[in-house]
């Protein structure tokens, strides 16, 4: 079970990829064409930016995300016994290596992991959440946080990340050239048939530079739904317990508080929508409702 | 010809033969090493109580029997000889502690010590710690004695000796609260 969740992540990765290299060709034909009068030199300038940021992102992914959510990192389980051995009991069931662990000072009951794998991982907790939990109960958030570590899940929501927020540099990068950068071209349009599907490449581009930012994040959050039902269903064959997962959902179901700093890159990363918004379930939901996980746990530990 | 024919079954045999081999000893060992992990967490559980014993003592007199009664378990813990046993006397163990824990609500100053509650926490801490390494143990020993009775492994650990190993018995854990005597 476990091991196929791995192999469909890995498959995951490899279609975000694709999907991403789409959006980044066709916004890089809009900026060859427009600014260099040459197709491939956009798309070449797009994707040598994309790799760097991503791959500059992808490698500084856990720090730069604890950054963007005020985290502050635990030295020793001092600093919070019953959390800190809580992971460690977990992650030892789970044969993973520990994580680092954050707390995030905000009443708002929430929590993550990040990382790129089980050797480079991160969980995040909020003192609100901690404070909230009785033991099981932060049993189980925990126990969902070490299966996303364990699945391999922070990979693929690292990486699509990375390459969301690399588009959406880009993305503005243009937005920016497009106001002070008057473009250079030798001649009026060539008027052969290769300026037809100059504009209709011109057009798609453009639209994607425009919408581009969108399509990522709204493929980022469907990746995002559907993984929160599948770290639930683990992390209570983790402790063997469902009943601690399910109090806790309530317990989150129950808190209406948003968290006072939400970044909306790492929105998708909570075990509950931080911003709290209570609307019918959508395209743009980064988390499935809470009452829908509650009944689908409850179903499957009958 | 032939020969090569030969030679390439005869490799592949063999290079099936010592996979099969080295994956029944990594399963063993890795049962082996969660059975140590037990045996690490129930040192430190049972050098954990003279702490607790002391600190209690200290605040709560009258309950000299209930400490008894936990070094009487602690002791039964430390000579136990096979897993099991040192398992089971913990199990009891358990008991006895929550027993203490439980007590401590009637000693307000003993509740509001800091040494006791931190106590408290590596006790219970290390309680889980033997409750999972149990688990994950038992599930590393179905991996082991599953893949040393299916085919063709079965005839390779026949040949070597494998035997089969045993799951650990324990009793539910039952979720209600102490009970305590006046």
């Amino acid at each position: 079970m476990i091991y196929e969740q791995i192999d469909r992540n890995k498959r995951k990765t490899y279609l975000i990829f694709f999907i991403f290299f789409l959006i980044l060709a066709a916004i890089g034909s809009f900026l060859g064409l427009y600014f260099f009068d040459n197709l491939y030199t956009g798309i070449v300038i797009a994707l040598i930016i994309a790799i760097v940021y991503t791959l500059i992102t992808y490698f500084q992914s856990t720090s730069i995300v604890m950054q963007m959510n005020g985290a502050r990192k635990l030295n020793s389980a001092k600093d919070a016994p019953d959390l800190w051995h809580i992971i460690e009991d977990l992650s030892m069931v789970a044969d993973i290596p520990l994580p680092d662990i954050y707390i995030i000072d905000d009443p708002s009951p929430n929590a993550f992991a990040t990382g790129r794998d089980p050797q480079h991982s991160a969980v995040a907790v909020t003192s609100g959440l901690y404070k909230m939990m009785d033991r099981e109960e932060l049993e189980g958030v925990l126990a969902h946080e070490i299966s996303h570590v364990r699945n391999y899940d922070i990979r693929v929501s690292t990486i699509s990340v990375a390459l969301s927020s690399a588009i959406i540099l880009i993305c503005s990068i243009i937005g920016n050239a497009y106001r002070w950068w008057i473009p250079m071209r030798d001649d009026d349009r060539n008027n052969n048939n290769s300026g037809v599907i100059r504009l209709v490449l011109w057009v798609v581009g453009l639209i994607f530079a425009i919408i581009g930012p969108l399509i990522a994040s709204l493929v980022q959050m469907a990746i995002s739904r559907n993984r929160e039902y599948l770290a639930d269903v683990s992390g209570a064959e983790l402790t063997r317990n469902p009943q601690g997962l399910i109090n806790a959902l309530e317990k989150l179901e129950q808190s209406t508080k948003p968290m006072k700093r939400v970044d909306d890159a790492s929105a998708a990363l909570y075990i509950d929508d931080p911003t709290k918004k209570k609307h019918f379930s959508g395209l743009f939901d980064t988390h499935p409702p809470l009452d829908k996980r509650i009944e689908a746990l409850k179903k499957t530990f009958e | 010809m032939n020969t090569i024919i030969i030679i390439v079954v005869i490799v592949v045999l063999i290079g099936a033969y010592a996979g099969m081999y080295n994956s029944l000893v990594k399963y063993r060992n890795r049962a082996r090493e969660f059975s140590s992990q037990i045996d690490v967490q129930l040192k430190r559980r049972t050098d954990l109580i003279p702490n607790l014993v002391e600190t209690v003592k200290g605040y709560a007199t009258h309950e000299k029997e209930t400490l008894a009664h936990v070094v009487e378990l602690r002791n039964s813990v430390t000579s136990a000889n096979s897993l099991q046993d040192k398992v089971d006397a913990d199990n009891e163990l358990t008991g006895a502690l929550r027993q203490i824990f439980a007590l401590a609500e009637n000693y307000p100053d003993l509740k509001a010590n800091q040494e006791f509650s931190q106590l408290m926490e590596e006790l219970s801490n290390t309680e889980n710690k033997v409750s999972y390494a149990r688990q994950a143990y038992n599930s590393q020993v179905q991996a082991y004695d599953t893949a040393i009775q299916t085919f063709p492994r079965n005839i390779i650990a026949g040949i070597h000796g494998f035997k089969e190993m045993n799951f650990l018995q324990i009793p539910d854990v039952d979720k209600e609260a102490p009970k305590v005597k006046f």
